[in-house]
């Protein structure tokens, strides 16, 4: 009995002491750093928040799995870090002035990681493996518009479309693939990009290592890079502390804080390109009336959650649009202000047949620190305007088979991501788009997204987009809370990490300084 | 028979941990009667001015990353962890005393077939196949306390049998089966008030276990669900905020271990004195 009484008591202090114990462990000093120069070779683990989806390049549709992605595999364009596009694969491209034809130049000399130089082949089958000419189902929808991609001389590419659409130059970073490989890329991706695949553990990670033969001078600086999946963000805390992971881009504000005194990391922030909403199932009762979720609009005080989750350094949002995207953004905040309207709320709840608020579930993917918080926030604010929301917290592969592609929820806290173009995040508010998990319908909305699609004109074009920012907002299609900011740990002794617009992680630039 | 009752008197005066322990127990309880009805603040009003406030006059345990009173939490979290843990205690017990009861007295194929499911439940960790049984059946706290429940009755089963296994053949039951006493009186009223004393110890210590269990399956975020407060889900909350904000984790933490030495201290009391 005696050995019993000690064992639970070591149980008991166990469940503490773990934790403390491992937060001790960071023995490093802030070290010299006047010396800034790069330095070649060494290797990074960085902490990634989720495993992926698919290794194929034309499959992934998680976020998180697209920027490890962008380290293996190139499209003719790519990003860079001002949301500007530059050449890839493609040394130069040409678009017809009617928009409906793409000629490509290959640039010399750009290898796969398997050693064989990219031909005219390639891209033609990897462009018709990508837009659905090869079997008939596009793996990337935007691409879906290519009517035919013809090889006109071995280092050039023609591609023509359907209808012309500005916007369709930013899909062509697509990634570049050796012909005939797609069957085997999940299991053994091969691209171009600064970084080739080693190996991928399921719930683990990914490791990758330098690619020799990559095209730009100079990059990448790192022989090795693994990306490894840590659930909790927790316990990627404590891996930071305790030296196993040396770079972690995903801090919340609490976490940050608690780093900066400690003097081995750098703490760098910027905006991200994530909009956090609480997204409402327009399908399912009481959320099918556009009083009910105007009325949790109304609730939100988004300032406040702004100041608990982000320590204020968010920019809050009121549609689906970054203003980084400045030519496309209207200012939407104050449609429902920024601060809570309980008054409103509960008038609103009322004539929606409502008076004494309802039941709402929050599924919230409990790997993500910022929805949680945000979440917990929510449900109290939610709490004074009469709704009784709940928190439900699922694992991230829960929430993607159930919330996302099952749309089988009530509201769920998560960020959507934007890539260079204004169209992309609302795509996904079109009734019939299979990224429309939200369940969002609005005939209006369709057809004005069809003609600011096709929309040649700049002026013209900025006037759809923000009309349907207006109807999407005005509809309470969702509730939008904010822009966070994203925050990154990297160890003193890294630099060259840089931030893009668009969600992706870097590595080639990144470097050990001397 | 005056020295009789002395002596016994003084097993209870003499028996620290007895009273130790009973002293711990009836103050955990006392906090979770009282936070039920009435915490010094709301459990779940935050307060963005008042975030991180150390442990003060006018918040005992300070305030956590919500500007929440901690006090007031770990009031309310005792109170759900103890509640929890009874239930699982109480369902499983009870369920552990038929099926107990049932396979011991008779035996058979049954007996066989229950006590190979047994060997198979206790193969895996508790705490293991309670995580397979929330993601089956979906987190919460009622999923929660029936996986618990399910988790915790196999150990009950096996002690319960092993008594009645002992009993069944006992003079004293033949006899009764030679009056004609039925076969239900016989488990129930014949034979379990033997084993009383057995089962109450094995009760004590799945008490704990099932606090522990309830706070780690919390703690790993599976158990109660934010905002309501336990100590598990508010120890790993504030696992980020050890150096910051240490008494945020240190409250919630010493409540557990109070509790679990506690029940521990008069759970050997009682031993002690039956002795």
């Amino acid at each position: 009995m005696r050995k019993k009484l000690t064992s639970y008591l070591l149980m008991a202090f166990l469940l503490m002491t773990t934790l403390s114990g491992c937060a001790g462990g960071t023995g490093e000093s802030s070290g010299d750093n006047s010396s800034k120069e790069p330095t070649y070779g060494g290797s990074v683990v960085v902490g990634i928040q989720q495993d992926v989806d698919s290794l194929d390049p034309h499959k992934a549709t998680a976020a998180g799995t697209k920027e490890i992605l962008f380290n293996i595999f190139e499209g003719l364009v790519k990003p860079d870090e001002n949301g500007n596009l530059m050449k890839a694969v493609a040394s130069d491209y040409k678009i017809s002035e009617d928009g409906l034809v793409y000629t490509f130049t290959l640039r010399e000399n750009v290898k796969f990681h398997n050693g064989n130089v990219v031909t005219a082949e390639d891209v033609e089958y990897s462009l018709k493996r990508a837009s659905g000419l090869l079997d008939g189902t596009p793996l990337i929808s935007a691409l879906s518009v290519i009517t035919s991609v013809d090889i006109v001389d071995p280092k050039t590419v023609q591609v023509t479309v359907g209808s012309a659409n500005t916007e369709l130059i930013y899909s062509f970073v697509a990634a570049i693939i050796p012909k005939g490989s797609g069957e085997d890329a999940n299991a053994d991706p091969v691209g171009t990009g600064p970084f080739s695949f080693v190996s991928y553990a399921p719930q683990e990670g990914i490791v990758l290592a330098k690619n020799a033969n990559y095209w730009q001078e100079g990059l990448p600086y790192l022989d090795k890079v693994e990306f490894k999946i840590v659930n909790s963000p927790d316990t990627a805390l404590l891996n930071l502390q305790g030296g196993s992971i040396d770079i972690y881009p995903y801090l919340t504000d609490s976490q940050a804080n608690e780093l900066k005194g400690k003097g081995s990391f750098q703490i760098l922030s910027a905006p991200s390109d994530v909009v956090q909403a609480l997204f409402l199932n327009n399908a399912v009762k009481p959320l099918d009336d556009v009083r009910v979720r105007q009325a949790i609009c109304y609730a939100l005080d988004k300032d406040s959650i702004n100041a608990f989750v982000a320590g204020g350094g968010a920019m809050l949002a009121g549609s689906a649009m970054l203003p980084a995207l400045k030519d496309y953004y209207v200012e939407l905040n104050d449609v429902y202000g920024t601060t809570a309207n309980v008054e409103k709320a509960k008038q609103l709840m009322k004539e929606a047949g409502y008076p004494n608020g309802f039941d709402l579930e929050i599924t919230v993917p409990s790997n993500y620190a910022y929805h949680m918080q945000t979440a917990e926030v929510v449900v109290e604010q939610l709490k004074a305007a009469g709704i009784n929301a709940k928190i439900n917290a699922v694992e991230w592969n829960t929430w993607l088979t159930e919330c996302y592609q099952g749309r089988n929820y009530q509201s769920t806290i998560c960020g959507i991501t934007c890539d260079m173009t204004p169209g992309y995040l609302l795509n996904r508010f079109q009734s019939e788009s299979s990224k429309n998990f939200i369940n969002y319908k609005n005939a209006e909305y369709d057809e004005v997204f069809k003609k600011a699609q096709s929309s040649l004109d700049l002026q013209e074009k900025s006037k759809y987009y923000k009309q349907l920012q207006e109807l999407l907002t005005k509809d309470a299609g969702t509730a939008f809370i904010q822009i966070p900011p994203i925050t990154i740990a990297m160890k003193n002794t890294l630099g060259g990490y840089k931030f893009y617009p668009v969600y992706v992680q870097d590595m080639s630039t990144v470097y050990y300084t001397k | 028979m005056k020295a009789l009752i002395k002596d016994y008197l003084k097993n209870f005066k003499g028996n620290r941990y007895f009273w130790a322990g009973l002293v711990m127990t009836l103050m955990i309880l006392l906090i979770a009667v009282v936070g039920y009805f009435w915490t010094p603040y709301s459990t779940t009003e935050m307060s963005a001015t008042e975030r991180f406030q150390a442990p003060s006059f006018r918040h005992l345990f300070g305030t956590d990353n919500f500007g929440r009173d901690i006090f007031s939490r770990v009031m309310k979290g005792i109170g759900t962890t103890v509640f929890i843990s009874s239930l699982v205690v109480i369902l499983s017990g009870a369920a552990g005393i038929v099926i107990g009861a049932l396979t011991g007295y008779f035996g058979g194929i049954v007996d066989e077939i229950v006590m190979r499911i047994t060997d198979a439940i206790n193969g895996f960790p508790s705490i293991l196949l309670g995580l397979v049984m929330i993601t089956l059946m979906g987190s919460g706290s009622h999923n929660l306390i029936v996986s618990l429940a399910i988790v915790f009755t196999p150990s009950y089963v096996r002690i319960v049998r092993s008594e009645f296994i002992k009993l069944r053949d006992a003079d004293y039951i033949k006899r009764a089966r030679l009056m004609g006493v039925g076969h239900i009186r016989i488990l129930f009223v014949h034979i379990l008030p033997n084993i009383f004393s057995v089962f109450w110890a094995s009760m004590m210590i799945g008490f704990n276990n099932a606090i522990l269990a309830e706070s780690g399956m919390s703690y790993l975020g599976i158990g109660v669900q934010p905002p309501d407060a336990s100590l598990g889900k508010m120890l790993s909350d504030a696992q980020g905020y050890l150096m910051t904000a240490p008494w945020y984790a240190l409250s919630p933490g010493l409540a557990i271990v109070w509790i679990v030495l506690g029940f521990s201290l008069l759970s050997e009391g009682i031993r002690r004195l039956q002795e």
